[in-house]
C-alpha cells in the first residue's frame, strides 16, 4: 500500500502543494485523483462525485473537467503547438475551425507563446514545453487541474514563469490546482496550502507562512534542504565495516 | 533440493501465468481495436494518414525488392524451364510464384520490418513519454484515437503493396526473361494469362496478404502498447514485433496454404 489513511481537501480557487521525497506517494495521489488508480480503501470524491466508483464513460467525462500537466508535459510529438492546444477542443465539442483557432490562440497568448503556434515539439525549450502543456490543460477550462513535478529541469526564469502562470491562471478561471511538487522556495510563493507527505503518510499541513515557520523534523529537513535527519541520507543497509569485511 | 525443485517449478509457473496472462490481454486488446474501429472510420483521415505513413513510406522497399525476386525468378526459372523445353511457360512460372506465395510472404515480411518495427517503437515512445497518459487524462480513449487508425491504416496498406510487389516482380521477370533472354513475347504474356485465374490464384494471395497484415499490425501495435516505458523496454518490443511477426507470417503461410490449395 503507498498511501495510508491520507485525508486532503482542496477548495475551489486554491493552489495546493504536495511535497515529499520521491517515492512518497505523490504521484500516486494524482493518478487516484485522475481515475487511473482504484483506491483499495477510502473514497476520492471530485466536485461531489466519489471517482473510485465510476465507470469509463462516467470518468471520461469527469476528465474533460480536470487538466493534468505531465512532468515533461507530454505534448504529441507528431502535433505542432497549435494542434496539440487544438486537441481536446476536436476531440470533445463540435466547434467550427474559425473558433478553435480563436480559441487555441487565447489560450496560447495566455501562457505567452502566441508566437510559437507554428513549432512542432521538438522545437521547444522544456520551459516552452510545459508551458504549451499548460495551455492544452485549459483548453477546456477545467475545474480542477494536477501539475506533475512543473518545476522540475528548469531554468529560473522559467521557473518563476512557470509558478507565476499556476497562481494567475488559477485566480482567472476559478479552478482548483494541485501541485506535485519538490521545489519548496519556488511553491511556497505561489500556494495556498500545503501537505507533505512521508512514506504514504500526511506528516504536515498548513499555509505556506506556516510550514516555513514549523518546526517539525521533517518538514524542516525538508524546508530547509538539509542532509540528514527524519529522512536518512544512507539506504538502509548492514553496516560498513561488515560490507569491508573489516569486522567479525 | 525440495526447495530448488520448488524455486524452479514456481519460476515455470510464473512464466505460464504470465504467458497466458499476455495472451488474454492480447485478445482483449484485438477486440477492443474492432469495438473502436466505428470512430476512426467515421474520421477517414486518420486513416488515410496512417496508410500514407505504413503504405507510401514502405514502397520503395516493397518495390526494390519485388523487381529483384522477379528477375531472379526470371534467370532461375529459364535455366529450369529450359531442361524439359518450354522457355514459354516462364510467364507462369514468374506469376504464380508472386502472385500466390511470394508477393503476399515477402511483401508481408518487408511490411513487418519496415512499418511494423515503427509502429511498436512509435507507440512504444508515446508510451514512454507520457503521451499515452495524457490522452487518456484528456478524455480520449488511446485505443481508438491511436490503435485503430494504424491497424486500419496497415490493414489496408498491407494487399495493395503486395500486389505491387508481385506486379514489379512480374515487371522483372519479364525484364530477365523476355529483354534480356528473349524469351518470346507474346508467348510470356499469353500463357501467364491463360494459367493464372482471379478467383483461385489473385484472390487467394489477397486474402493471405490481408491475414497477413492483420497479424503483423496487431503484434506491432500489442506489443507497443505493451513495452515497458524505457530505452530497454522499446528497443527489446521492437525486436519481438520483427521477429513474432515473420513467424506468424510463415506459420499462418502454412496453414492458408493447406486450406487453399490441399484442400485440408
Amino acid at each position: 500500500m503507498v498511501l495510508k489513511g491520507v485525508n486532503l481537501t482542496a477548495r475551489r480557487g486554491q493552489v495546493i502543494a504536495i511535497m515529499g521525497n520521491s517515492g512518497c506517494g505523490k504521484t500516486t495521489l494524482l493518478r487516484l485523483i485522475g481515475g487511473a488508480l482504484k483506491p483499495t480503501t477510502g473514497t476520492l470524491m471530485v466536485d461531489g462525485v466519489n471517482i473510485g466508483e465510476l465507470d469509463q464513460d462516467a470518468l471520461y467525462d469527469m476528465r474533460r473537467r480536470m487538466g493534468m500537466l505531465f512532468q515533461f508535459g507530454a505534448l504529441f510529438t507528431d502535433m505542432t503547438v497549435y494542434e496539440n492546444v487544438a486537441f481536446q477542443l476536436r476531440e470533445h465539442t463540435d466547434l467550427p475551425e474559425p473558433m478553435i483557432r480563436d480559441l487555441v490562440l487565447m489560450k496560447l497568448h495566455a501562457v505567452g507563446l502566441r508566437g510559437a503556434h507554428n513549432l512542432m515539439p521538438s522545437e521547444l525549450s522544456g520551459g516552452m514545453a510545459r508551458r504549451v502543456a499548460l495551455a492544452r490543460s485549459i483548453a477546456l477550462d477545467p475545474m480542477l487541474i494536477m501539475y506533475d513535478e512543473p518545476f522540475a529541469g528548469l531554468d529560473p526564469i522559467s521557473l518563476g514563469v512557470t509558478g507565476n502562470l499556476i497562481r494567475r491562471l488559477t485566480d482567472a478561471l476559478g479552478m482548483t490546482s494541485i501541485v506535485v511538487t519538490h521545489d519548496v522556495q519556488e511553491s511556497l510563493k505561489i500556494v495556498d496550502y500545503v501537505y507533505f507527505v512521508s512514506e504514504g503518510v500526511i506528516e504536515a499541513h498548513g499555509t505556506a507562512a506556516e510550514i516555513k515557520a514549523s518546526d517539525l523534523p521533517f518538514v524542516h529537513q525538508f524546508v530547509h534542504g538539509e542532509e540528514d535527519g527524519p529522512v536518512p541520507f544512507h539506504y538502509p543497509a548492514q553496516s560498513y565495516g561488515t560490507d569491508l569485511g573489516l569486522s567479525a | 533440493m525440495i526447495a530448488s525443485i520448488r524455486s524452479v517449478l514456481q519460476k515455470i509457473g510464473h512464466r505460464v501465468i504470465d504467458s497466458v496472462w499476455r495472451m488474454g490481454f492480447a485478445g482483449r486488446f484485438f477486440l477492443l481495436t474492432l469495438m473502436h474501429s466505428g470512430t476512426c472510420f467515421r474520421r477517414f483521415h486518420l486513416i488515410l494518414r496512417e496508410v500514407f505513413s505504413a503504405g507510401v513510406l514502405s514502397l520503395i522497399i516493397i518495390l526494390v525488392s519485388g523487381l529483384f525476386v522477379g528477375m531472379v525468378l526470371g534467370l532461375q526459372g529459364f535455366e529450369t524451364l529450359q531442361t524439359y523445353g518450354s522457355e514459354e511457360a516462364l510467364g507462369i512460372l514468374v506469376a504464380k510464384s508472386l502472385v500466390m506465395e511470394l508477393g503476399p510472404v515477402v511483401a508481408a515480411l518487408l511490411f513487418a520490418s519496415r512499418a511494423g518495427s515503427a509502429i511498436t517503437a512509435e507507440i512504444g515512445l508515446m508510451k514512454a513519454t507520457e503521451q499515452i497518459a495524457a490522452m487518456e487524462m484528456m478524455a480520449v480513449d488511446p485505443i481508438a484515437r491511436v490503435v485503430a487508425p494504424r491497424f486500419w491504416g496497415a490493414v489496408i496498406s498491407m494487399p495493395l503493396l503486395a500486389a505491387l510487389f508481385s506486379a514489379m516482380g512480374i515487371f522483372g521477370g519479364y525484364l530477365v526473361g523476355v529483354v534480356l533472354i528473349g524469351v518470346d513475347n507474346g508467348s510470356f504474356w499469353s500463357q501467364m494469362q491463360a494459367a493464372v485465374s482471379f478467383d483461385r490464384d489473385i484472390l487467394n494471395g489477397v486474402i493471405k496478404s490481408v491475414v497477413f497484415g492483420v497479424a503483423v499490425t496487431t503484434i506491432a501495435l500489442f506489443e507497443g502498447f505493451d513495452a515497458p516505458p524505457t530505452a530497454e523496454g522499446v528497443s527489446r518490443a521492437t525486436t519481438r514485433t520483427v521477429v513474432t511477426s515473420s513467424l506468424a507470417i510463415l506459420g499462418l503461410d502454412f496453414i492458408l496454404t493447406a486450406f487453399m490449395f490441399r484442400g485440408v
